[in-house]
C-alpha cells in the first residue's frame, strides 16, 4: 500500500514548479493575460513543449512521454499553483479524445503535432444537464454523399482562440448513442469563433459557431466503440484535470493568505493570532487536504481502476468546487480592503474558483452523480 | 501510488477474515475476548515483550478495518486502558509498572479512567490546579477532576496533577500519577448528560495518598507523558467504517420515508445532502490512507490527524441532525414512539454526539492546532 508519489513524480513536480516560479511568476501571469493577444505566451508554450509537458500523456510512438493520468495531475497541480495561462489542459484533452477514438492513421496524423506543441488542440465538450446522462453536444451533423456537414453552436469552449485543432462531438442521428467526434481545422470554412470576455483572465473562453462546415469521413474519429461512454470518460478526465489545477491554486491562495495573516498587524498583534482569522484558515486547510486526497485516488482510478473512476472523480470535483469557491472568497475577505484591489493577488484565485467550479460539472451536477452511483 | 497489499498482508487479511467468519456473531462475549486475546489482537500495536501483538502499521490498519467492517465486538474491554494508559506506560513506565498494570488491561480485568479536565480548565488543560504534595514516599492529592468518563465503573485512574505552582511555563510542574480508585478520600459523583444517561463523572480528591512508585515518568514531566498518550493517534480508518455504516442506515431511512408523495431518497435536496456526507466520509478514508502511507515511511503523525477529527465531528452532528429532520414530526420523539425510525438510533445520536465531538479536544481546539502547528500562525 502506498498512497504517495514516486520519486519520478516528485522530480516532475519540482521541475515544473521551478520552471514556473522562474519563468512565469504572477507578475508575468498578469503581464501575459492583461495584454491584448492570445492570452498565453507562445514563447513559453514552445519551451514547455520542449520540456515534454504538452506530450506528457501522449504515447511515445506519437512523440509523447507516454505517462499516466497521475503524472498529469502532478503537472496540473503546479500549473494551477502558478495560475499558468496556457492551453495545456485543453490540448491534452483534445489529444485524449483522439487517442480514445482515432484509428491508427488518425492518431498518427494528429497526435505528434499535439505532442510537440506545433498544433494546439481544444475539446468542445460540456456536461449534460442531467448528471446521469451522457453529454449532448450542441452541434448537429448531416450526412452527405461524402462525409458530413456540421452546424450548430457551442458556448463556453476553453482556449478557442489559441487552438489550431478542434475536437468537436456532434449528433449524428436522433438516438442518444448517435454521437461522433470530428477533428476540425480551426480555419475550416464556415467555422467562426468569438472570444467571450470572462472573469478569469488566465482562462480564455469562446463561442464556436459552425455553419454547414464540410467534414470529410477521415476527419471523423473512426474507432470509437461507444461514443457516450467515451464522452463520459473524457468528461471525467476534464473534471479531474480542472480539480488538479484547483488543488494547486487553492494551496497558493491559502499560502498567500497565511503570509498576509502573519505580517499584517492590527490591535498590536499579527491578525493570524486571532481565532476569527485563524479558524477560517484552518478550515481552508482541512478542505484542501480533503479534496486533494479524493483527487489523488480518482487519478489513480483513471489509470488503474477505470470502473471506479466516475464515482471518485465526481466526489473530488464536487468537494473541490464548493470548497475552492469558499477559499477564494475567504482569501479576499481575510485580506480586508487590499483584498479588493487589482494589485493584490487574492482576486486571481477567487476568479479561478468561479471558472473551475463552472467547468465540466459544478458541485450540484457531481453530487447528483455521486448519489446515483451510490445507489440512491 | 499502489493500493495493493503484499502477499504477507493479504495473508494476514485472509486470516482475520477467516477468524471473523468463524466467530461471528458472538454468542459468548467472554469467549470472544479470550479468543482475540489469544490471537494477541488486544493491544495489537504494543510490543510483544509487554504482551501486545507487535503488529505492523499496515497489519493494525487491516485488523481495525476488518473488525469494524464485520461489526465485531471490540478487541479487549478496557477501552481507556488500551487507548491511553497502555501507550503511556509503554513509553514512560518502569518495568515494574508495566508488569503490574499492562496484563490486567490486556485481559480486561481492570477498568481505567482518565483524570485530565478540571472545572476551570478543559481546553486549556495545562492550567490544571489539582495539587499533589510530596510527603515521604507518598504524594497527597487534593483537588477535583471533571468529565471523567466511566469513573464510576473504574478501579484505577491516570491523573494529571500540579506538583509545582510557580513554573516559568505552565506545562512544567505537571506530574502524572496512577491512583487506585478505592483510595481513601476519592469521591465519584456521576453527571447526568443531555441524553439523560450518565457516562462521565466528577471525581473529588481530598488528601488522597498515592505512593511515589505510582508516578508515571519523572516529577514535572506529566505533560510529556500525556502528549505521548494523546499522540498515540490513529489514521482514523476504523471511524470511517463506522461512519459508512451510519450512511447506509441514513440512505435506508431516506428510501423508507415519503416526501411529497415519493420516497425522500428521490428528492434532489436529500440526495445532495447524502452525497455530501458520502463524499466527506470517503475524503476521510483517503486522508487516512495518506497518513498511513506517511507512517509506513516511518514519519510520525501529529497535528494532521486533526483534519479527520474535524470531519468526524461535523459528520456525527450533521448526519444525526439531518436524519432527525427527515423524520418530520416524529423526529423529536424517542424510541418507542410511533413513527420513530430505526429504533431511534438517530435520536440517540442527536443527543450523544458530544462524546465524540467534545471529548479529546473541541473542534475549535482542533482548528487552533492546525492553524498554529501546521500553518505556522502565532499562538493565542
Amino acid at each position: 500500500m502506498n498512497f504517495g508519489f514516486t520519486d519520478e513524480q516528485e522530480l516532475l513536480r519540482s521541475e515544473v514548479r521551478k520552471f514556473l516560479d522562474e519563468r512565469c511568476p504572477l507578475e508575468e501571469v498578469r503581464r501575459i493575460t492583461e495584454a491584448k493577444g492570445p492570452g498565453y505566451s507562445p514563447e513559453l508554450w514552445k519551451e514547455i513543449a520542449e520540456l515534454g509537458w504538452t506530450g506528457l500523456v501522449i504515447p511515445e510512438e506519437h512523440g509523447g512521454a507516454g505517462l499516466g493520468w497521475v503524472d498529469w495531475v502532478v503537472l496540473l497541480e503546479e500549473t494551477g499553483r502558478s495560475l499558468f495561462p496556457s492551453p495545456l489542459l485543453s490540448n491534452t484533452l483534445a489529444a485524449a479524445a483522439i487517442r480514445a477514438g482515432g484509428n491508427p492513421a488518425q492518431q498518427a496524423r494528429w497526435l505528434p503535432g499535439l505532442a510537440r506543441g506545433t498544433e494546439i488542440g481544444s475539446l468542445v465538450l460540456r456536461e449534460a444537464a442531467d448528471a446521469s446522462a451522457a453529454p449532448v453536444p450542441g452541434i448537429e451533423g448531416r450526412r452527405q454523399q461524402q462525409g458530413w456537414r456540421l452546424s450548430g453552436e457551442q458556448h463556453g469552449v476553453p482556449d478557442l482562440a489559441a487552438a489550431t485543432l478542434l475536437v468537436v462531438p456532434f449528433r449524428s442521428g436522433p438516438a442518444p448513442e448517435d454521437l461522433r467526434l470530428a477533428v476540425l481545422d480551426a480555419q475550416a470554412r464556415g467555422l467562426r469563433t468569438r472570444e467571450s470576455p470572462g472573469m478569469d483572465l488566465t482562462k480564455r473562453m469562446g463561442s464556436l459557431q459552425l455553419d454547414d462546415v464540410p467534414l470529410a469521413e477521415e476527419e471523423v474519429l473512426g474507432a470509437l466503440p461507444s461514443p457516450p461512454a467515451a464522452l463520459a470518460r473524457l468528461l471525467d478526465l476534464a473534471a479531474a484535470a480542472v480539480t488538479a489545477e484547483m488543488v494547486g491554486a487553492a494551496e497558493a491562495a491559502l499560502a498567500c493568505t497565511v503570509r498576509y495573516a502573519r505580517e499584517r498587524v492590527q490591535f498590536g498583534s499579527p491578525i493570524g493570532r486571532y481565532q476569527g482569522v485563524k479558524h477560517p484558515l484552518a478550515e481552508m486547510y482541512v478542505d484542501l487536504e480533503s479534496f486533494k486526497s479524493l483527487l489523488y485516488y480518482a487519478a489513480w482510478c483513471l489509470d488503474e481502476s477505470p470502473e471506479e473512476a466516475p464515482r471518485f472523480v465526481s466526489m473530488a470535483k464536487a468537494y473541490a468546487s464548493d470548497a475552492f469557491a469558499r477559499i477564494g472568497i475567504d482569501a479576499v475577505q481575510l485580506h480586508g480592503a487590499v483584498g479588493y484591489t487589482w494589485e493584490y493577488d487574492p482576486h486571481l484565485y477567487l476568479k479561478r474558483s468561479k471558472w473551475a467550479r463552472a467547468m465540466y460539472g459544478d458541485a450540484h451536477h457531481h453530487y447528483a452523480r455521486v448519489a446515483a452511483l451510490g445507489g440512491l | 501510488m499502489d493500493f495493493h497489499l503484499t502477499p504477507e498482508e493479504e495473508a494476514f487479511r485472509a486470516e482475520v477474515r477467516a477468524f471473523l467468519a468463524e466467530n461471528l456473531p458472538v454468542r459468548d462475549p467472554a469467549e470472544w475476548q479470550r479468543k482475540v486475546r489469544e490471537k494477541r489482537w488486544v493491544g495489537f500495536s504494543w510490543p510483544r515483550e509487554v504482551g501486545g501483538g507487535g503488529g505492523t502499521v499496515m497489519q493494525q490498519a487491516i485488523l481495525k478495518e476488518e473488525v469494524a467492517r464485520a461489526k465485531a465486538p471490540p478487541l479487549g474491554t478496557c477501552f481507556m486502558g488500551l487507548q491511553w494508559v497502555g501507550p503511556a506506560l509503554i513509553a514512560h513506565g518502569t518495568r515494574e509498572q508495566q508488569q503490574r498494570f499492562l496484563p490486567d488491561i490486556l485481559d480486561g480485568k481492570v477498568q481505567w479512567c482518565t483524570g485530565y479536565s478540571e472545572p476551570h480548565c478543559g481546553s486549556d488543560l495545562a492550567a490544571l490546579q489539582c495539587k499533589a504534595v510530596r510527603d515521604g514516599d507518598h504524594y497527597r492529592v487534593t483537588g477535583q477532576k471533571i468529565w471523567t468518563s466511566i469513573a464510576m465503573w473504574s478501579q484505577w485512574i491516570i491523573l494529571l496533577v500540579r506538583t509545582s505552582t510557580n513554573p516559568e511555563d505552565k506545562h512544567d510542574g505537571i506530574t502524572c500519577l496512577l491512583a487506585d480508585m478505592e483510595s481513601e478520600g476519592i469521591t465519584v459523583r456521576p453527571i447526568k448528560n443531555m441524553s439523560g444517561g450518565a457516562m462521565f463523572a466528577e471525581v473529588f480528591f481530598d488528601d488522597v495518598r498515592v505512593p511515589v512508585e505510582n508516578r508515571l515518568g519523572k516529577e514535572g514531566e506529566g505533560w510529556k507523558v500525556t502528549i505521548t498518550a494523546l499522540a498515540h493517534e490513529r489514521s482514523g480508518i476504523s471511524e470511517v467504517e463506522g461512519l459508512l455504516r451510519h450512511l447506509e442506515a441514513l440512505k435506508e431511512l431516506a428510501r423508507s420515508l415519503s416526501r411529497g408523495g415519493a420516497p425522500a431518497s428521490k428528492d434532489p435536496f436529500v440526495r445532495r445532502r447524502l452525497a455530501g456526507f458520502e463524499t466527506r466520509i470517503q475524503a476521510m478514508r483517503f486522508n487516512g490512507l495518506r497518513f498511513l502511507t506517511r507512517q509506513l515511511k516511518g514519519e510520525p503523525l501529529s497535528s494532521e490527524t486533526s483534519i479527520n477529527k474535524l470531519h468526524r465531528a461535523a459528520l456525527e452532528v450533521e448526519m444525526s441532525d439531518f436524519a432527525v429532520e427527515l423524520q418530520g414530526p416524529a423526529g423529536p420523539l424517542l424510541a418507542g414512539a410511533a413513527g420513530v425510525a430505526q429504533e431511534g438510533r438517530w435520536q440517540r445520536m442527536a443527543l450523544s454526539w458530544p462524546e465524540v465531538v467534545i471529548g479529546g479536544g473541541t473542534p475549535n481546539i482542533q482548528k487552533n492546532i492546525i492553524a498554529e502547528r501546521i500553518l505556522g500562525l502565532p499562538k493565542d
